[in-house]
């Protein structure tokens, strides 16, 4: 393939197929699921003439294992399913981050609890951020707010994933899910894995490799699980990504991220118009979290108005971050209906004074 | 003098952990032996199960992966499509092949991934103490079938080989038994045949074990021994239910 930089008009669901393709990974898995389902129809169509392997499998629950096993050959793997999906995922996430095996998977979120509806929420933050199965283990997560960045970030999460030896999540949802946007692809561009003298691949001419989670032996699961917070520690110096908007002379900063961060920068530009200083600050990963950059921001600001479709939840990590004298208020929009522009303004004004 | 037994190469030297009388460790030698009379070794992925099978990696001089209970033939599925040059393998116990892994069991033969599939069944849950699996033979007592199992509460035992042979997608199905030198030579034949279906790409191949749990039978391992033949056998006869000469072509 040809290296290219034209702009196409697409899905942000075809978005992260593509970026998968470009990315070098030609084994997915999946079951279907709405809002989603363009990634497996597209992948299903492209990975095959490219020599890769699609399987529409029985369940999310196989569909995770069948990327455990994928990843444990040093292949660049990944799913996608939406929250209930994700749900039946979380043991086999659990047990890529215990054997320390990376891969990708995309929650194209809809909403909760139970079956919930298809439409637009934040419902799963927690559950993307806080690890979401058993154990004492974080995902990388990254939260695109454009179809070009549902391309970038599923680039840069295979990256990283391989990096960290790590699963990541992307969180989107059905807005930036089924929107189409001009992308550019950098498809044909060279890619360079890490070295993974990890990977199961036959003990040939080596000893024998594991790949495992169970650590039985007197300290043993403890040093793991102290090595697993390192590594968190270490994505939180080194992976932090984050968009400021407006923030340098703000009065009051947005913080909102993914579709509702898309709502908000519009609701910036109108208040901006009015005369009013407002900013917005945009986590890009939600895990790690930008809690130093928001630290910063909130010595010279100490307005801040969290925005999430949901009733509360990055919430918590922005009133962690910001200094102790810093106002943190809340929107909240429960999944069913997206807010205005200019409804949002008005929660602007409650909270500019 | 020729050596004429030895241990298997591709087994590490030390002691298993199982029971005495247990026939996990017969059963790992089989395995083994085919392992090394292909001269597979340096090529083959194994994948360990949750139960008494977890330990797979400890004793198998080869690449291991521990899957998630029940997911095993879905994590080998997954090794064997990224790298369809290697021997992928699952070594997995009754629990969970046919309760918590039965829909990973059936979906992974049905859509006849070129793996080998190893089926340690002794109708009990070994490593959790001896509850009920989904193979407990009617009457059987165990820790949560006190009474003895009674189909009205708890069901039939499932027959498992003879489920996976009904399914196109199957290429070998058999079922053996390690409880004498005679079914023990069959059962050697047939996990190599096993192996060999997946050596020449001709499909899914499964092969279930009936194997003593004397600790959770509560018998010694005669008695243990015994009622292999006496009670599994009669329930679940040995042999080769399919096998199929050629690959599936479209």
């Amino acid at each position: 393939m040809e290296p290219h930089s034209e702009k196409i008009l697409v899905k942000g669901n075809e978005a992260i197929a593509m970026a998968a393709i470009d990315s070098g990974c030609l084994l997915y898995f999946g079951y279907p699921i709405t809002p989603q389902n363009d990634i497996p129809e597209y992948l299903s169509k492209h990975l095959p003439p490219l020599g890769g392997e699609f399987i529409q499998a029985e369940s999310e629950i196989a569909s995770i294992n069948l990327l455990l096993g994928a990843s444990a050959t040093g292949a660049r793997a990944m799913t996608s399913s939406s929250s209930p999906g994700i749900s039946l995922m979380q043991e086999g996430i659990s047990y890529l981050a215990g054997s320390e095996l990376p891969g990708l998977i995309v929650n194209i979120s809809r909403s909760g609890p139970g079956l919930g509806g298809i439409s637009p929420s934040q419902g799963d933050y927690f559950q993307a951020t806080r690890g979401g199965g058993h154990g004492d283990y974080r995902t990388i997560v990254l939260a695109p707010s454009s179809i070009q960045e549902m391309y970038d970030l599923t680039c840069l999460a295979f990256d990283l994933a391989d990096k960290y030896r790590n699963p990541a999540v992307i969180l989107g949802d059905a807005l930036i899910g089924q929107m189409k946007e001009p992308l550019v692809r950098r498809s044909g561009a060279k890619i360079n894995l890490p070295p993974k003298e990890w990977a199961l691949t036959g003990a040939d001419g080596r000893k024998p490799n594991r790949l495992k989670s169970l650590y039985l032996e007197e300290g043993e699961l403890s040093e793991q699980n102290w090595k697993l917070h390192q590594k968190y520690e270490r994505m939180k110096k080194e992976e932090v990504r984050f968009e400021s908007v407006c923030t340098e002379d703000a009065k009051l900063v947005l913080v909102a991220f993914g579709s509702m961060a898309r709502v908000s920068k519009t609701s910036v530009e109108l208040a901006r118009e009015e005369g009013l200083k407002v900013g917005l600050f945009r986590p890009i990963t939600l895990f790690p979290f930008p809690e130093k950059p928001l630290y910063d921001l909130s010595k010279r600001v100490t307005r801040f108005l969290t925005l999430e479709l949901n009733t509360g939840q990055m919430l918590e990590d922005v009133k962690l971050s910001v200094a102790r004298d810093a106002q943190v208020y809340f929107y909240g929009r429960p999944p069913g209906s997206l807010p205005s522009p200019e409804e949002v303004l008005e929660e602007i004004k409650k909270y500019y004074q | 003098m020729e050596l004429v037994f030895k241990r298997p190469e591709c087994l590490i030297d030390i002691p298993f952990h199982f029971c005495p009388g247990c026939h996990h460790g017969i059963a790992h030698r089989l395995v083994a032996e085919a392992i090394d009379y292909f001269r597979i070794r340096e090529k083959t992925i194994g994948v360990a199960s949750v139960g008494c099978s977890v330990f797979m990696y400890d004793y198998f001089n080869i690449d291991v992966l521990e899957a998630p209970h029940g997911r095993a033939s879905a994590v080998a599925s997954g090794v064997k499509r990224a790298r369809k040059d290697r021997i992928v393998f699952t070594y997995q116990g009754d629990g969970d092949l046919a309760a918590i892994g039965i829909a990973e069991s059936i979906h992974t033969a049905n859509r006849g991934e070129k793996i080998t599939i190893i089926f340690a069944n002794n109708g009990i849950y070994g490593m959790t103490g001896g509850q009920m699996a989904p193979t407990t033979l009617l009457g059987q007592k165990t820790s949560t079938s006190p009474y003895g199992r009674d189909f009205t509460y708890d069901g039939y035992p499932i027959r498992m080989a003879e489920m996976l042979a009904t399914l196109e997608g199957s290429a070998f199905v058999a079922r053996v038994a390690v409880n004498n030198p005679a079914n023990l030579m069959k059962a050697k034949r047939a996990i190599r045949k096993a192996f060999q279906m997946q050596i020449e790409e001709i499909g899914f191949s499964f092969v279930e074990v009936l194997l003593a749990c004397p600790t959770n039978w509560g018998m010694t391992a005669l008695e243990a021994n015994k009622r292999v033949g006496e009670e599994m056998i009669p329930y679940f006869p040995l042999g080769i239910l399919k096998e199929r000469k050629m690959a599936d072509s479209l």
